[in-house]
């Protein structure tokens, strides 16, 4: 201390700081039975009562839960950080809610397929509730954007692992809205994806979101899931009109024998690829190494203070350069952290450049495989379970009569 | 004899709950290395350790509610109560008073109150604070120190990662535990 505290000639009482104490941790786990008890109601709603109006209920309850209420934080989409930090980083600590953010929905995708996506995730129910005027995206445009998801999971895993910026936290266009306040990147970019999303169906969900990539890959292996008729299909593409997400497969005739050894062929094509992309993809994952490093904080604050040090007149960041020379640690200290992340960094890079290759031929053998079906179906991977195309059915029609009547 | 499955198996269907159970599985195996191993965690949030802020200013610019929820807390058992406040005046003052341009706090957010000659004491309208640390440099480079920079958890939205920690050049922002969210320099009355 420099100065001595005061010798006050009366007794002098000290004013009040309050410590406000943050949300108790009972609420996480609240959180936690609200994320539950929404599962168990969107899957009631689309498997069970059929009921468009019901899932968007749960759509409105989640939306101002999980949106508006608790802004958006801790949301199973970032949860994929924390997990994959928690899995890398033995000094991380993951907390029960992220866990079961994460696993809760993956499970549920298991046994009912994306109830989670229908309803429960605030990001989709905004986006869904905006959609006024669908438009038709042609197959080849939703197809490859549909490639986007995998990379962007890949590259916030690598991120995340090497205890770098969590990208999706960061890059999140609804989490601005949900608080009503924001940098202004990130306002800008929330309103356009929202302004798109009234013309195109959940764009975010489809082309970006990395946990409904997990979701797609998850949902083929579901016990149950959300049926377009209730009993049998006439054949009428009124459900595929109605679909806005590109998720209703028409039927296809049964392939002749030309056919299907062609069909053979394109699948070994496929299939040989799935490697080939990988390597290629290894290879160019390493080569975009500068790009993911400078995620880091220590890689980037390393390069400010390499460049303050050099005498260089323009220092990207003199604020930080400063703060780094206050803190009085030793610059070669930082030199070798940053070095030794950016070499975490390299191999990572190849990683993600592996899996993006893998994933990428994985989904070019699935679109390439034509199967035989005698009726409209949704998409194992894509459909969402929004119950759009349950009232659109004939089949639903008299069922419903029957109901009314009996 | 036999006896009649209810369903036929496929092989498509087989395969399919074959792998169900094993992503099933993982999952599991993942929830329980996660209970199983000490480094699991009870709630945690955002705070920045005192000792290794250097009150660069970006708290005040790089968090995402506007004004920040970085706060100034005024530790009082261990201020000087000076009558020259490096903390609430500007370096050299035209005169000790409150006049705006003698204040370093760019929005007016200490009030300096008389005790007696010649001490003074400094409180802080957190209405008003933007957490720019102003203040916290000069009483940190000149005084005790008493004037430093907190979370505030009453504000805070606890975003899964802060954005000042991934800006803080000091590597000063820590997740504390949810039961002891406040890390400050001794002093500071509990309420």
């Amino acid at each position: 201390m420099n100065f001595p505290p005061p010798e006050f000639s009366r007794p002098h009482s000290f004013p009040i700081v309050q410590d406000l104490p943050p949300r108790p941790e009972l609420f996480m786990y609240l959180d936690v039975t609200v994320l539950a008890a929404g599962l168990f109601l969107a899957a009631w709603f689309a498997l069970k009562k059929r009921s468009r109006f019901g899932v968007v209920a749960v759509m409105l309850g989640s939306l101002a839960y999980f949106g508006f209420w608790r802004k958006g934080c801790v949301c199973a989409i970032g949860s994929i950080q924390n997990v994959a930090q928690s899995l890398f980083d033995p000094a991380y600590a993951l907390t029960a809610g992220a866990a079961a953010f994460f696993l809760l929905p993956l499970a549920v995708t298991l046994f009912f397929g994306r109830v989670f996506c229908a309803a429960v995730c605030p990001h989709g129910a905004l986006q869904d509730l905006l959609l006024v005027k669908p438009l038709k995206l042609p197959a080849w445009l939703s197809r490859g954007l549909g490639f986007l998801p995998f990379a962007y999971l890949g590259a916030a895993v690598l991120s995340a692992v090497n205890g770098g910026l969590y990208l999706i936290c960061r890059y999140d266009p609804f989490v601005g809205i949900f608080r009503m306040s924001g940098p202004v990147f990130m306002l800008v970019a929330g309103g356009a994806v929202l302004a798109l999303a009234t013309v195109v169906g959940r764009p975010y969900c489809r082309f970006l979101c990395p946990y409904g990539a997990l979701l797609r890959l998850l949902q083929p292996l579901s016990w149950k899931r959300a049926q377009i008729t209730p009993t049998d299909c006439v054949v009428c593409t009124l459900c595929r009109d109605e679909c806005p997400f590109d998720a209703i497969r028409r039927p296809l005739p049964e392939p002749s024998a030309a056919e299907r050894l062609r069909g053979r062929r394109r699948l070994a094509g496929a299939l040989l690829a799935i490697p080939l992309l990988a390597v290629a993809g290894g290879f160019a994952g390493r080569a975009m190494t500068p790009l993911f490093a400078q995620t880091a904080r220590e890689v980037q604050l390393a390069h400010i203070v390499s460049q303050a040090e050099s005498g260089s007149a323009r220092v990207s960041d003199p604020v930080a350069a400063d703060a780094f020379v206050r803190s009085g640690e030793e610059s070669k200290a930082l030199y070798g952290r940053a070095d030794a992340l950016e070499r975490r960094f390299r191999r990572g890079s190849a990683a993600f450049g592996v899996w993006f290759g893998a994933v990428g031929g994985m989904l070019l053998a699935v679109y390439s495989r034509q199967k035989f079906r005698a009726i409209f179906e949704t998409d194992s991977c894509d459909c969402v379970s929004c119950g759009r195309c349950f009232a659109s059915c004939p089949r639903e029609q008299e069922r419903i009569k029957e109901a009314r009547k009996g | 004899m036999t006896i009649a499955l209810q369903t036929p198996v496929t092989r498509r269907g087989f395969l399919v709950t074959a792998v169900r159970a094993l992503v099933l599985l993982a999952g599991g195996g993942l929830l329980g290395s996660w209970a199983l191993r000490p480094w699991r965690s009870r709630q945690r949030v955002w705070q920045l350790d005192p000792r290794k802020c250097t009150h660069c200013g970006k708290c005040a610019t790089e968090c995402v509610l506007k004004p920040s929820a970085v706060k100034l807390v005024h530790a009082f058992p261990i201020c000087g109560y000076c009558k020259l406040c490096f903390g609430f005046f500007k370096a050299q003052p035209h005169a000790l008073d409150e006049g705006a341009e003698n204040q370093r706090c760019p929005t007016g957010a200490i009030t300096r109150r008389l005790v007696e000659e010649p001490y003074y004491e400094y409180t802080i309208d957190e209405k008003k604070c933007i957490g720019c640390g102003q203040c916290a440099r000069g009483c940190t480079d000149f005084g005790n120190g008493s004037m430093f920079l907190q979370v505030r958890h009453d504000v805070c939205v606890h975003c899964n990662q802060c954005s000042i920690a991934t800006a803080c050049p000091a590597g000063a922002f820590v997740q504390a535990p949810a039961d002891k969210p406040y890390l400050r320099k001794s002093g500071g009355a509990r309420a």
